[in-house]
């Protein structure tokens, strides 16, 4: 599904708002997110997960076109956990506690 | 110090004049959305920000950490985030971070 998709969804779902102002809110959370990992924040979404900035160091890469080696700076990369709700919600099974290999602390940083 | 639904909310208040009530649900919305469509297996393209998307797994050799009594992780499906390009260039030189 696409984004103007994903706002005519949301849109048909409620009556409060238009579809441009969906459009417009949809923008807005997604700038809020996005506006927080800049800044370096977490950002914690109950029942959905948790968005994060993860480091990566200084590696040595290439260029996959003329072959040459390059160095590759170290940088920070937006990570995403999902949530315990989501993840039951994706996987659509109870979860089984035995194999579970997640652990669960869902709002607990790594 | 996280970004919160209720941070976004104001946001949502802040940028667009909605009360707060009305920011709450309509954030509440949003990700409830996002996760009951990734439950219908559908995966969803955000651009300018990333894709989540699906992935199914089989299963594989586990083991519990604390009895190290082996046992198999069942086939599952996950959800992966794929970041956008736009947002990956925003948030990689947060250079200020004293992570390092």
């Amino acid at each position: 599904m696409t984004k103007s998709e994903f706002i005519d969804w949301l849109a048909r779902r409620q009556t409060q708002l238009d579809y441009s102002d969906v459009d417009q809110a949809i923008n807005v959370i997604l700038e809020s997110i996005a506006g927080a990992l800049t800044a370096g924040e977490r950002v914690e979404i109950r029942s959905f997960g948790s968005f994060s900035l993860h480091y990566r160091p200084e590696r040595i890469g290439r260029n996959p076109k003329s072959g040459e080696i390059v160095s590759i700076s170290s940088r920070y990369v937006p990570y995403f956990k999902p949530g315990k709700q989501l993840r039951e919600d994706v996987n659509n099974i109870e979860e089984n506690s035995g194999a579970d290999i997640s652990q669960d602390t869902e709002l607990a940083s790594e | 110090m996280s970004l919160t639904k209720a941070g976004i909310a104001r946001r949502l208040h802040d940028e667009m004049g909605l009360n707060m009530r009305e920011g709450k649900e309509l954030v509440e919305m949003f990700f409830d959305s996002l996760r009951e469509l990734l439950g219908n297996g559908e995966s969803i393209k955000l651009s300018g920000f990333g894709k989540f998307d699906l992935r199914d797994k089989e299963q594989r050799p586990g083991r519990n950490p604390k009895t190290k009594e082996e046992i198999p992780i069942t086939a599952r499906r996950v959800v992966t985030f794929k970041p956008s390009q736009k947002l990956k260039a925003r948030v990689e030189n947060h250079a200020g971070s004293t992570e390092q």
